[in-house]
């Protein structure tokens, strides 16, 4: 199959890009000329047939591109502090000189002084190489919002001085969780339903798995998201969503769930047990038949003392009561701080309920469906709810 | 991201830090704690690049200012609320932000109760 130009521009973008934010320190500027660049190419390829390295020539063009701007218009050369403004070079440059500086773009985008919703657009749009107008469709934010969104954080960059640069090693674990943090919640916006998004965050996932091969959470999150990912298909059925029982294996993705447990087997290797690889561990364990319900509760054990989340112990509680000890589920569930939250009440009364405690079961539904907004799981309740009969 | 170093105002936030102006606060620390917040302060202030700020009186002794209709109104206390009002500050210079946060963070007052906030100069 013959590469297209539409792939190979969401290839090269991040590169490229990264690449010239580094050389020029304006990401306005470099942005510009990349998208001048990646025009010329869409205009000559197809006529002149593709260069033979088209990320070099991408790469060169762009630079050039820029270094004419900043030529035309000394005062932004003033600006950029450019004091001595290079000589366009006439050959291309060697693919093995480019350097691949999406690390530093990567950690410059997900800056904790940026607020979240700018570092996951900054991020897609840079990296990602997705427009604004696309960003904004898949936030379901009008264009205009998301476009001051970009400018704000990339005049926050400049003017506050965020450093384009990888972390030294004792900023690098804060720093690298603030980054798959962000590429996990573009991959949740995704998993709802957006698929051009999960898939984006793959590509992310898969570029950090790269340029940091050592690092065990990234390998874990790439794994979390290919075994999720991998039963998106099966997820849903006539709109309505299925839980994991009922889902049919057939539409799950095999390859997928393959190459999920490769990178999970990595991150093992690494000494991954952090959150993202437990999860991942746990999400392995899921595609499995049978399923070991105890090793999934002592999984859940372990993220929530990591986490000290009370949404864990009731995962906890559930991987308890399918593995059979119910009772045990139960006053687990008891003893959360979750009274606002309508999954603590569903599942209480899906333990009641098994446990033949009818009346407190019905309380518990009731205590669910007074907390539930949407509307496929409201009706769900009250189905679960109808079948316990009247008092 | 610029090549040559940033300037960042730092503003010290007390918030419910406790300081010497607030005797009865001040006294609920230990000798050594205090010892320490003045051995803290006096090393940011020999710290490279750090110009020291003036020393403030606290925001309870500020006098807020307003023009309205061109006549001068005058009220007793700070422009924000005392808990949020500027405590101190001091001008350091640095290659970019990560540095100058890690500073912050030793600032005595953003682990006691209050915040620095980092403002970048405007530079021309």
């Amino acid at each position: 199959m013959p590469i297209t130009l539409e792939q190979v521009f969401r290839d090269e973008w991040g590169r490229v890009l990264a690449s010239l934010i580094g050389f020029l320190g304006d990401f306005d500027l470099a942005e510009e000329a990349a998208q001048e660049a990646f025009a010329l190419a869409a205009e000559r390829w197809p006529r002149d047939g593709p260069p033979e390295s088209p990320r070099a020539w991408l790469a060169t063009t762009a630079r050039n591109r820029a270094i004419d701007r900043i030529r035309r218009d000394r005062t932004l050369a003033a600006k950029t502090r450019l004091l001595e403004v290079p000589e366009a070079t006439e050959d291309e440059m060697d693919e093995t000189t480019i350097p691949d500086e999406r690390l530093e773009l990567i950690f410059t985008c997900c800056h904790p002084a940026l607020e979240l919703d700018a570092q996951v657009a900054l991020t897609l749009r840079t990296l990602g190489g997705l427009t604004t107008e696309e960003i904004a469709r898949a936030f379901l934010v009008p264009q205009e919002t998301m476009a001051k969104r970009l400018v704000r954080a990339k005049k926050k960059i400049a003017a506050a001085g965020i450093p384009f640069r990888v972390p030294p090693s004792h900023q690098l674990p804060d720093r690298l969780a603030a980054v798959l943090a962000v590429v996990y919640l573009v991959f949740n916006e995704g998993y709802g339903g957006r698929g051009d998004l999960a898939a984006e965050a793959l590509r992310l996932g898969g570029a950090l798995a790269e340029l940091l091969p050592d690092e065990p959470e990234v390998h874990g999150l790439v794994a979390l998201m290919l075994l999720n990912d991998a039963r998106r298909e099966a997820r849903f059925a006539d709109g309505e969503l299925v839980l994991l029982r009922d889902q049919d294996r057939a539409l799950w993705d095999g390859e997928r769930i393959a190459a999920g447990r490769r990178s999970l087997d990595r991150a093992l290797a690494l000494g991954g047990r952090g959150p993202y690889a437990l999860q991942a561990a746990i999400a392995a364990l899921h595609v499995e038949d049978p399923l070991d319900w105890p090793r999934v509760a002592a999984l859940y054990a372990e993220l929530a003392a990591l986490t000290g989340s009370d949404v864990v112990e009731l995962n906890r509680a559930a991987a308890l009561a399918e593995g059979g000890d119910v009772e045990a589920a139960l006053a687990l569930a008891d003893g959360l701080d979750l009274d606002r939250y309508h999954y603590l009440h569903a599942t209480r009364a899906e333990l009641l309920r098994r446990l033949g405690r009818v009346d407190e079961a019905r309380d518990a539904y009731d205590r669910a469906l007074a907390l539930v907004h949407a509307e496929s799981e409201r009706r769900f309740l009250e189905r679960r709810r109808a079948e316990l009969g009247a008092p | 991201m610029k090549e040559d170093g940033m300037q960042y105002l730092m503003l010290i936030h007390q918030g419910d830090t406790p300081t010497p102006f607030d005797q009865e606060a001040w006294g609920r620390l230990s000798p050594e704690e205090q010892q320490q917040i003045y051995a803290d302060y006096q090393a940011l202030n020999q710290t490279p690049g750090v110009t020291p700020g003036l020393g403030m009186q606290p925001p309870e002794l500020a006098t807020t200012v307003r023009v309205q209709d061109g006549k001068t109104l005058t009220t007793d206390g700070p422009f924000v609320s005392v808990k949020e009002a500027l405590g101190g500050y001091f001008v350091f210079e640095a290659d970019d932000l990560d540095a100058a946060i890690e500073l912050a963070s030793r600032v005595p007052a953003a682990r006691l109760g209050g915040a620095v906030e980092v403002r970048p100069v405007v530079e021309y």
